[in-house]
């Protein structure tokens, strides 16, 4: 045997290898395994499928094809309520309105009034739901509020309203701009506030309103799920000294009407009664703008659409669990940290190839499933219409929110090193919390502190249900309200996210392979 | 840089077992080390400190003077195959050479290149899963070679396989020695090594029991032991043992004498006048040296630590 002292020289030229070259072999690992492919094609799929099933069952019967079906729309495209009975006269160019308001009661004996029930003056540009008002008015439980084009709200004076303290409220209109006033007497008047109604036409219809939200009631089911019972309520007001300036129409020009159409599970119609000079004017419904909540429930929004979101998560979550224990499993997480003997470097690999490749198959999916779900709920698109930048931030925050999932799973799986129970824990750390809090299995409180504090707290990225403090609703996980802002429980599920990371790191340095 | 390992002082324990008891030895280039011991000796876990996968307590293990964990591009400084069975079943062959190639910053070619070299063209786009063991240990070579480099380290590449595997992987390994690569290949059988080691690292408990060529064991091992065959039993028995040797009965008419060598067996059995009808040096076979070597770890062996399953 001849021993040779001299070493032997490699003929392949050293490149180094550094966090590139593992980027790469961990995306060629990735795209040679069907699996981990097909698993995340069929998350992809599947978040269209529910979507698209999800707008075609809750497509609105619409029973005049020549009318739009879905609901009224204010000056700012947003979904409003507009639904109250008016006592009117129109009135051209400048001028104002003043009445006396002496109370403000429930109709019939049944219980108080919602805090949010009004009656009061409005100026509105026309007889079509949703055009532009600004009103003044007196509440059941927030005292006199200047309100315009339904999402603006100001506070006046505080207190109710009875016979014994009346407010005197009047709105005067000087091009585009109304200001509301309020009075004790008559006499000193105090600005509440003022509203500024670009392209309020020449005439506009002037006079008095009253209105009160319904009553919701939602009883929880024993197996989730809520039954939604809407009962409208009526409320009462009461004026006197009522004046219409800069108008040639008479005192007997007042004319009474329901607005915002026929009488249902949330609002009756209203009726009006003049003696002399007083004039009771009952209303049901409200003006402002539209929020979720019992009421509107079983809508199509963007959110809906995305109801498919938490199962493509669990199958991105069995994918990028197994990312990493498959390779535990049998042993092949030596040869990886044979070929990267740098600790961190493998974890962080392959979240970011994860990561990219999740983001890239969430990102088509969820834009699929809401352009598909806007075009199946035409022509009307959403009943909660959202901005281009709200869509936007949505999509890709639930590409986002599947991608950073994957992360959490392998990371989570590197620190177990098994595939069950690492599939199980983070299934029950972010789907088991979603589906509990938003299916309304768990009461509100703990569904909260669930989507507060778990992982799951990152579907508040999805969240675009619009909410009013002028409107009484139920702002609670089952109807689409998040308790954190969407980047802000997107931060919860990141911070998760990196802690798992750091534990993984951590205990692959720590531990032998 | 010299292409070696040297192993020094390794210690390890896993709870109360000891399973690397100051292991020290150098693999060498040009040559195919054996790296022998029964189960449990701590071959496996000296190969997996080597490779930066676990932490020795105490002691270094370098490749070309450098602990694993500090190479950059480790795979173009040591091949190892460690276990077959470490794949991803439904990665293809190649697929599988093909990610530990970009992990190195290689590509597509040199994969072909070691497909080439291990045999395994046919099979090279087939997924693993349903790959003999024999494939396996063939991929596991491939991988091994990869990056061209000067040391290769196998732990039990002849496991499994059939006797055509058997002489392939001999005759390959004498071929990457004999292009000046370090060879280090671990079995529990010396009978493996036996026309393919140069050298030997004979291990047990956790310590190297022997390093030293394979010509020089069977020399060691076979000692001075003489076969004698005699019809005078008891005659050559005192006559050998008053001259100082010891003397032990193997069979009614066959005597294993030690402490004398054979010509001094001869005369002096000529001198007293003992018939006897043969003399023959024992020659050792390497088995038998191995057996020898390390009757100790084996007889520990229940105590001793057991290589911690994987």
């Amino acid at each position: 045997m001849t021993l040779t002292t001299t070493s032997y020289r490699s003929g392949t030229p050293a490149v180094h290898a550094g966090f590139a070259q593992q980027l790469r072999a961990e995306w060629t690992k990735f795209r040679t395994v069907r699996g981990w492919v097909a698993g995340l094609a069929a998350a992809a799929l599947v978040i269209v499928l529910i979507g698209l099933i999800g707008a075609h069952t809750e497509r609105p019967t619409c029973e005049d094809p020549n009318q739009p079906c879905t609901g009224a729309r204010g000056p700012g495209g947003e979904a409003v309520t507009d639904r109250f009975y008016f006592v009117h006269q129109p009135l051209t160019g400048d001028g104002s309105i003043t009445v006396r308001i002496t109370s403000l009661a429930p109709e019939g004996a049944k219980g108080g009034l919602p805090p949010w029930a009004k009656a009061g003056i409005v100026l509105k540009a026309g007889d079509r739901a949703g055009s532009a008002y600004a009103a003044v008015m007196a509440t059941a439980g927030h005292g006199v509020r200047m309100q315009h084009n339904y999402t603006h709200d100001t506070a006046g004076a505080p207190g109710t309203v009875s016979a014994a303290s009346p407010h005197w409220l009047r709105l005067t209109r000087t091009g585009d701009t109304v200001t509301g006033y309020r009075s004790a007497d008559g006499a000193r008047w105090t600005a509440v506030g003022t509203a500024r109604l670009t392209g309020l036409p020449s005439q506009v219809q002037a006079g008095m309103f009253a209105a009160s939200p319904p009553a919701t009631e939602s009883t929880s089911q024993k197996f989730g799920g809520l039954s939604n019972r809407g009962a409208p309520t009526r409320a009462t007001g009461v004026f006197d000294h009522v004046a219409l300036s800069g108008t040639e129409s008479g005192d007997a020009a007042w004319h009474g009407e329901q607005m915002g159409g026929p009488a249902d599970d949330f609002a009756s119609d209203g009726t009006f009664r003049r003696a002399d000079d007083t004039f009771t004017v009952t209303g049901s419904g409200d003006i402002a703008p539209a929020v979720g909540g019992p009421m509107t429930a079983g809508g199509q929004t963007i959110e809906r659409s995305l109801a498919g979101t938490f199962v493509g998560l669990i199958l991105v979550i069995v994918v990028g669990v197994t990312f990493i224990t498959a390779e535990y499993r049998r042993g092949l997480i030596r040869t990886t940290l044979m070929a990267s003997p740098r600790r961190g470097r493998a974890p962080a690999a392959k979240a970011v190839v994860l990561a990219a490749v999740t983001f890239a198959a969430g990102l088509p999916a969820a834009a699929a499933a809401v352009l598909l779900g806007e075009w199946l709920v035409r022509p009307g698109g959403f009943d909660f219409p959202v901005g281009s930048l709200t869509e936007l931030r949505v999509v890709a925050g639930t590409a986002a929110l599947l991608a950073v999932t994957a992360v959490l799973a392998m990371a989570v799986g590197t620190v177990l090193r098994r595939s069950a129970g690492a599939v199980t824990l983070v299934f029950a750390a972010i789907v088991l919390p979603y589906i509990l809090a938003t299916a309304s299995i768990l009461p509100a409180g703990p569904s909260q502190w669930l989507l507060r504090v778990t992982p799951a707290a990152g579907f508040a990225i999805q969240q675009n249900m619009p909410q009013y403090a002028q409107v009484d609703s139920d702002y609670t996980p089952a109807f689409g309200y998040f308790p954190l802002p969407p980047w802000g429980g997107f931060a919860v599920l990141c911070g998760w996210t990196a802690v798992a990371l750091g534990a993984a790191v951590f205990m692959m340095r720590r531990r032998d392979a | 840089m010299e292409a070696t390992v040297e192993v020094t002082g390794l210690r390890k324990r896993y709870g109360p077992t000891t399973a690397l008891d100051g292991m020290t030895f150098t693999v060498r280039p040009g040559q195919v080390t054996g790296f022998v011991g029964p189960n449990g000796a701590g071959k496996s876990t000296t190969m997996r400190v080597i490779l930066g996968l676990d932490t020795a307590d105490e002691g270094t293990a370098l490749i070309g003077g450098q602990p694993y964990r500090n190479l950059r591009n480790p795979l173009n400084h040591i091949g190892a195959l460690l276990d077959a069975a470490a794949l991803q079943p439904g990665r293809t062959a190649r697929n599988h050479l093909l990610w530990l190639a970009h992990s190195q910053g290689l590509g597509a070619r040199r994969v072909d290149d070691v497909i080439e070299q291990a045999g395994l063209g046919p099979v090279a786009g087939r997924r693993t899963a349903g790959f003999s063991l024999g494939m396996r240990q063939r991929l596991g070579i491939a991988a091994a070679l990869l990056g061209d480099p000067p040391v290769i380290m196998l732990d039990e590449p002849f496991n499994g396989l059939d006797p055509e595997g058997i002489v392939w992987m001999r005759d390959f390994q004498r071929a990457l020695a004999a292009q000046g690569r370090a060879v280090l290949l671990s079995s529990h059988l010396m009978s493996e090594l036996q026309d393919t080691a140069d050298h030997l690292v004979v291990v047990g408990r956790g310590r190297v029991i022997a390093d030293t060529s394979v010509r020089e064991l069977i020399g060691t091992a076979s000692g001075d032991r003489v076969t004698l065959r005699t019809s005078a039993r008891s005659e050559a028995m005192t006559a050998l043992a008053y001259a100082g040797a010891t003397v032990a009965a193997t069979d009614r008419d066959t005597l294993t004498v030690s402490g004398l060598a054979a010509e001094h067996v001869v005369t002096l059995l000529g001198e007293s006048g003992v018939p006897f009808s043969e003399v023959s040096a024992h020659r050792a076979t390497l088995e038998e040296a191995y057996m020898e070597l390390t009757r100790d770890a084996v007889e520990f062996r229940a105590a001793a630590a057991e290589e911690p399953a994987r």
